[in-house]
């Protein structure tokens, strides 16, 4: 099932690979370069799934689906971190914040794809 | 287009990134030997992150096994755990240069210095075991390890027994008690079933027994639990990584049936019970779920909150864009522009009335053309801090090597200029600011018996005036040393023994191929390599430099440079019934040539008394071998240009007007030409040549050859 994903990183060949991988599977991308950027976003459109970096200059990742998920029309929109930091300490954070899961990096195509039908 | 070129590009984007990400670990690591404050430190942490994630993704993995270290180390340091500490910076710095090299190697698909690595990784292997800080966690990771085959919990009840369900066969029990709030981000159990179902031939029972009553029910609380039975040779690993996403919040009980003790260890399950997470929710619990043993997530580095910008508003809202693509805009642009002063010309034989609206159109059309001619050019300009960048490093750098005690001052960083003139600047640059270091400055014991303060000082400051960009390199050291550079240029023979020279042209001596003064060689200089590759590359670009120097009290490098090469700020001349151009940054000023004045000497050549200096004289008409107005110098004009320190006069017969012309390289259409820079072609449609000011000197050099010609 496609849908509108909002990809959220501050690297340009990780929002590239994330496009590239998702279009490919026939959802539509919109592309952020950070959480300020995203949240602003995401207040006027509305989006079928958010797939964040967590570290980011600005507003980080965690910040962001903090503050989506206190949006109403935000409640159950499925908020993925995407991140290198496989650490407990920072899923939990995800979790706390409202996040659905998480995807560690390095991830590949595949992977990508299987985890966001999970839950799209 | 096709995947692989598609990947290609996203590489491409990922080597450009991690450059710059490397770059601004390189300046932020400098800056931390000033202060070591935790933004610095996160931002820096920060780039090796990204550099390590993405080198991952796109299968580098040299590249983010070596990272991983660095990020390490850094994150360490982020955390607190260790102090920043001048020889970790150091070998922080060492690392930035090894991965610089190992992302190039990378790129251009060549084999990475594995040796250099290796030794690297090993260096910051033993800084990283040498402190207290990490180890600590991990052998509490390991403790937590060690610990989980722990006892077997004392579960009891009907979970003893196989269910009927999976007929004997292997297979799983699942209890699940989801958390309250899961359904608010978004984890849909049913979707968990869903996968478990591909794993397996599955049967779940909702157990209803918490829901409340309607009036109290809450619509988006998960009230319900589940047992899930799962047949099947399934691996836990497996199950566990459906619950993966809410298994911290919720309690997850697994229960192995039909494989054995055998079976159970094959799948990676411990032969006991793990304790549960939180056993009172979890009654039934036989093999309770551990979420992810901590020595998975101990490899990789943990991180607090995103560092703080560390592009800033210079890289808002940026796009790149290949620089061919920006030069075809930029050449048409140009060809707009002669488009538009053709018309002009046009406008001047219409009838009256026509001509009131043509002109007006013309207005709008030449206000239309210069803004876009000005805003495409904007498009090519960097600041120049893309330059002044590496020398805060270079300098940290070579003050070491040499024992000199430096501080390096940088002004008008943000000052613009095109990118081509950038990226031919900085080497020039560096031999520049290297030479202050080296030759310039003194070492602290011989500035303190000067009475001058310990440690040295040197400028690096850009800045605009009149269409130009002047670049200074200034230090405060011994200055140059006048009487050392004539002996030395005696000895070699670049001047004559008794000849005058001004201190300005004794500067420019040390500009001359293969001069040096320093008494030894060493690897930072002295091989006289370089001051004139230096002056050759500003030339090139259209530029001038100057020296001023004061014995004991420093030298300051000045570098005139126009602001793009794609234009030229322009005077155009007439010789006979040709239009010629000269750059403006090379006229000194022009004046009516007295007969008198100019004296004849042997061998042809022709001096101008411009005060008291003599001055040589071209006859532009001679050069190019066009019919001048008049021979007779009192009819013509002298523009006096300066290049290398010196001043000439060119003789025209006629100066015209002053505009900024597009510069056509005559390479592309015909070949090089001496003494010609390029063309252009003026609103008349005709084609100008630009005149190469330093190329004419050389010319007139060339043409008197065997005769000093500093003595001339």
């Amino acid at each position: 099932m496609a849908g509108v994903i909002l990809a959220v990183d501050d690297s340009a060949s990780m929002r590239q690979m994330v496009n590239f991988t998702l279009k490919g599977a026939g959802y539509e991308v919109v592309q952020a370069i950070d959480g300020v950027e995203a949240l602003e976003y995401a207040r006027l459109h509305s989006v079928d799934l958010v797939l964040t970096d967590v570290n980011m200059p600005r507003m980080d990742g965690i910040t962001l689906v903090k503050e989506l998920r206190a949006l109403p029309s935000y409640k159950y929109t499925p908020m993925l971190v995407l991140t290198t930091e496989s650490s407990q300490d920072k899923k939990m954070q995800g979790k706390q914040a409202g996040a659905t899961g998480w995807i560690v990096k390095p991830f590949n195509p595949d992977q990508l794809l299987a985890t966001i039908a999970r839950v799209l | 287009m096709s995947l692989d070129l598609e990947m290609e590009e996203i590489h491409k984007i990922f080597f450009e990134e991690s450059f710059e990400g490397l770059d601004v670990m390189e300046s932020s690591l400098l800056n931390l030997d000033v202060n070591a404050d935790r933004e610095t430190i996160a931002t820096i942490f920060r780039a090796a992150h990204s550099i390590k994630g993405g080198a991952a993704t796109f299968g580098f993995m040299e590249v983010s096994n070596f990272t991983h270290g660095v990020e390490t180390l850094l994150d360490e340091m982020r955390n607190g755990t260790r102090p920043v500490t001048p020889e970790a910076i150091q070998l922080l710095l060492q690392s930035v240069d090894g991965l610089r090299e190992m992302v190039k190697a990378v790129q251009a698909k060549q084999a990475i210095d594995a040796k250099r690595i290796a030794l690297l990784a090993d260096e910051i292997a033993q800084l990283l075991a040498r402190h207290p800080g990490q180890l600590a966690e991990a052998a509490t990771a390991a403790v937590v390890v060690a610990a989980a085959p722990g006892p077997v919990s004392s579960a009891s009840g009907p979970a003893d027994a196989a269910p009927e369900f999976l007929a004997g066969g292997p297979g799983w029990v699942i209890e699940f008690q989801p958390h309250r709030d899961m359904l608010k981000t978004n984890n849909e159990p049913l979707r968990m079933f869903a996968e478990l179902e591909r794993l397996g031939a599955l049967r779940s029972t909702a157990i209803v027994a918490e829901v409340p009553s309607l009036g109290s029910l809450q619509p988006d609380a998960c009230y319900l639990r589940w047992r899930l039975e799962l047949a099947g040779a399934v691996e836990r690993h497996a199950i566990e990584e459906v619950f993966d996403w809410v298994d911290a919040n919720s309690t997850i009980s697994y229960q192995l049936f039909g494989g054995g003790v055998a079976d159970a260890v094959a799948a990676g399950v411990p032969p006991g019970a793990e304790p549960a997470a939180d056993s009172e929710l979890a009654p039934l619990a036989v093999i309770a779920a551990v979420a992810d043993t901590p020595l998975v997530a101990a490899p990789v580095a943990a991180s607090v909150a995103a560092a703080p910008a560390h592009k800033g508003a210079v890289d808002a809202g940026s796009i790149r864009v290949s620089t061919t693509k920006v030069d075809h805009l930029i050449n048409l642009v140009g060809e707009l522009v002669i488009t538009q002063s053709m018309l002009s010309r046009f406008a001047d034989g219409c009838s009256p009335d026509e001509l009131e609206k043509l002109r007006e159109g013309l207005t709008q059309l030449t206000r239309n053309t210069r803004e876009l001619q000005e805003s495409v050019m904007q498009i090519r300009m960097l600041p120049i801090s893309f330059a002044f960048n590496r020398f805060p490093r270079l300098v940290h750098d070579l003050s070491r090597k040499l024992g000199k005690k430096v501080e390096l001052k940088l002004s008008g960083e943000g000052t613009e200029l095109d990118k081509t003139v950038l990226e031919k600047i900085a080497d020039p640059l560096v031999h520049l600011v290297r030479n202050a270091l080296d030759h310039g400055l003194e070492t602290p014991e011989v500035r303190l018996a000067a009475s001058k303060p310990e440690t040295g000082t040197i400028e690096l400051a850009a800045f605009h005036e009149g269409g130009n960009i002047i670049i200074e390199v200034k230090d405060d050291g011994g200055g140059l040393n006048r009487s050392k550079i004539l002996q030395r240029a005696r000895e070699r023979g670049l001047v004559a023994a008794d000849a005058e020279l001004s201190d300005e042209q004794i500067h420019h001596l040390i500009f001359a191929a293969g001069f040096s003064t320093a008494d030894m060689v060493s690897d930072v200089s002295g091989r006289g390599v370089g001051m004139d590759v230096v002056r050759r590359n500003i030339q090139d670009l259209g530029g001038v430099v100057q020296i001023s120097s004061v014995e004991g009290r420093g030298s300051t490098i000045r570098i005139r440079l126009p602001l793009t090469l794609a234009i030229l700020d322009g005077q155009l001349v007439r010789v006979g019934a040709d239009t010629y151009v000269i750059s403006l940054v090379a006229i000194v000023e022009t004046i009516q040539a007295q007969k008198d004045r100019l004296n004849a000497v042997p061998g042809g050549a022709e001096l101008f008394r411009l005060r008291d200096e003599y001055i040589p004289v071209v006859r532009l008409y001679d050069m190019f071998g066009v019919e001048p107005d008049s021979r007779a110098v009192e009819d013509g004009l002298l523009v006096v240009v300066e290049a290398e320190g010196r001043r000439f006069g060119v003789l025209v017969d006629d100066l015209l007007a002053q505009q900024q012309v597009v510069i056509k390289t005559l390479e592309t259409n015909y070949r090089q030409v001496t003494g010609v820079a390029g063309a252009t072609i003026l609103g008349d449609g005709t084609v100008a040549l630009i005149v190469d000011v330093p190329g004419l000197v050389q010319v007139f050099n060339a043409s008197f050859t065997g005769r000093d010609t500093l003595a001339a």
